[in-house]
């Protein structure tokens, strides 16, 4: 069984996002890049089903410019087997993700897709659903636990109400939140080895997929801010001050 | 004539908050009708309830066995169905309208706007990115509109309504492919929900242990606050994962905000922005949540819990 994993580039989540003067977008030029966090969880997870001997193959795809060639390369360092990239240098919305996806799913027959459940600089969270409902596969979402049992997967899932499990069959998506596992650190030799493992580039336009009409941008602003207040230096001046707004 | 579509938020008896919540967003449209749709297995008292929510025109009522918990894939065919009738469908962007809706949404070949914060017209709407720190203005392509309702930036609408409710019944396949073992509560008891409470104590790795997490739900239950915490403390185990609040956690916007022993993360600032007050207690001067809180007190966060425990 193959799983298929879908990583993003985005701007690294200890950078502090500089919203750029003229509202066309954020700031990246020299920001530094990274695999999202989900994302990383989420090829942790099938390098860990497949070690389990749940699988045999750990294929990494992306979609987007040539410079995203360095997050695949950092998820098969981790320890993927291939890697596939679908070149695009126009910015590319969730549901077209996930159309693209379908086409990878229909070329490589995955049995289980695993992301993220979200790319930490849009903040949708629409893509592995989408890829869902598309390729009319179960969904489990928000993963915090995974358990691959022949062709069905028990996946617990973090809800506002607690923890959800639900059963699916295989094929599956599978969205990974925060707490599914912890990735591993890369080392250096398997940097290295990373060079050599198989990374196929296909152009966008080679997959015939369909371009989903896009929500378009009109401007981009920095949030309203909030403004420090005081400190208090005793409980007796916090309670007052509380008390004074009706708050307590 | 253009309507909207609220997916109504259940647990088979209650209506959630963030039902209103949405309507609130629905109703800023300036539509012909907002109405509430009720996917339950047996959902009258639901039905009821969202009857209530002032500025809904009509509940429409879906009962199926299939709708006992809230299964994207089993909901996700049944909302596309009725979705012909409307310009606009919404749904609460909690953990239930976040896994349904770009599952219609793609069935449907439309994008989703996701956690609308604001709306500027029928089709332009502001929402958050890069965990809040950037807003972004988008226009909707022509056609049907999906999104979600970030909650925290709308008040619920109030209960005086009194619109008719609709059964209907919906033909739509459902897959044989998912299978619903359980739901595990995190345990919060009889305390205000979170997402809907007036006020929060909220604690983080500066608490140290779940068995000093007590000292947080004693001064919660003096208050008649929710609990929350910060996604360290959930990391560590001190207190169930429902509690987090933050970029991924729960967006909240509480009158009153108190953290303990949090540091402040953007993204569990991302959390809070919203909220009325904030009062953050930490042992460090420099802790990035005194940036933003409202009233700061560098301190042991025992000793001002004691403290205040005796002065209220």
């Amino acid at each position: 069984m193959k799983i298929l994993v879908g990583v993003k580039r985005v701007v690294d989540f200890n950078v502090r996002i500089q919203v750029k003067p003229d509202g066309s977008g954020v700031a990246t030029d020299g920001v530094k890049m990274s695999m999202n966090p989900f994302d990383e969880i989420a090829v942790e997870e099938a390098l860990r089903i497949k070690e389990a001997g749940n699988a045999e193959e750990v294929i990494v795809a992306t979609i987007g410019p040539k410079a995203c060639q360095e997050q695949l390369r950092t998820a098969l360092a981790m320890g993927a087997d291939r890697a596939i990239h679908v070149l695009t240098d126009e910015e590319i919305q969730p549901l077209t993700g996930a159309r693209i996806l379908k086409a990878l799913v229909d070329k490589e027959s995955p049995k289980i897709v695993m992301l993220g459940k979200q790319a930490i600089d849009d903040d949708n969270n629409q893509t592995a659903q989408m890829l869902g409902a598309l390729a009319h596969w179960p969904q489990a979402t928000f993963a915090s636990e995974v358990k691959i049992d022949g062709d069905t997967a028990t996946v617990t899932r973090e809800v506002d109400a607690g923890l959800e499990t639900l059963s699916v069959d295989l094929p599956a998506v599978i969205s990974a939140d925060l707490r599914l596992n912890e990735p591993r650190y890369v080392k250096l030799p398997d940097i290295m080895k990373a060079k050599r493992k198989p990374l196929e580039a296909i152009p966008l336009a080679d997959l015939g997929v369909e371009i989903a009409p896009a929500v378009n941008v009109l401007k981009t602003t920095a949030p309203a801010k909030r403004e420090a207040g005081i400190k208090v230096e005793t409980v007796a001046e916090l309670v007052s001050a509380l008390k004074e707004k009706g708050l307590i | 004539m253009s309507k909207v579509l609220v997916i109504a938020e259940h647990d088979g008896s209650n209506l959630n908050g963030s039902t209103a919540r949405a309507v609130s967003c629905a109703s800023d449209l300036g539509l012909d009708a907002v109405d509430v749709v009720v996917l339950a297995a047996d959902g009258s008292a639901v039905a009821e309830q969202a009857a209530k929510i002032t500025g809904v025109s009509t509940v429409l009522l879906v009962q199926n066995a299939a709708n006992e918990n809230a299964v994207a894939a089993f909901l996700a065919p049944q909302i596309e169905a009725l979705a012909a009738d409307y310009s606009h469908v919404l749904a609460p962007s909690t953990t239930f309208g976040k896994d349904l809706m770009p599952r219609v949404a793609a069935d449907l070949g439309r994008p989703q706007i996701s956690d609308i914060m604001r709306v500027e017209s029928a089709m332009v709407f502001d929402r958050p990115v890069y965990a809040g720190n950037a807003v972004v203005t988008v226009e909707a392509p022509e056609g049907l509109v999906i999104g979600t309702v970030r909650t925290a930036s709308y008040k619920a609408a109030s209960n005086d309504g009194s619109a008719s409710v609709e059964t209907r019944s919906v033909d739509a396949a459902m897959p044989s492919h998912t299978r619903f073992v359980g739901l595990e509560s995190g345990g919060g008891g009889d305390r205000p929900d979170l997402q809907a409470a007036a006020k929060v104590v909220s604690g983080g790795r500066g608490v140290g242990s779940e068995e000093n997490f007590k000292a947080i739900y004693s001064l919660a239950d003096k208050l008649g606050a929710g609990v929350g915490a910060s996604r360290a403390a959930v990391d560590a185990g001190f207190i169930p994962n429902d509690h987090q609040v933050g970029q991924t956690g729960k967006i909240i916007a509480p009158d009153l905000y108190m953290a303990f022993g949090i540091s402040g993360a953007i993204q569990h600032l991302a959390g809070i922005k919203d909220a009325g007050t904030i009062v953050a207690i930490n042992k460090d001067a420099d802790a990035p949540i005194f940036e933003i809180a409202d009233f700061g007190l560098v301190a042991d966060l025992f000793e001002v819990i004691e403290e205040l425990e005796k002065a209220l």
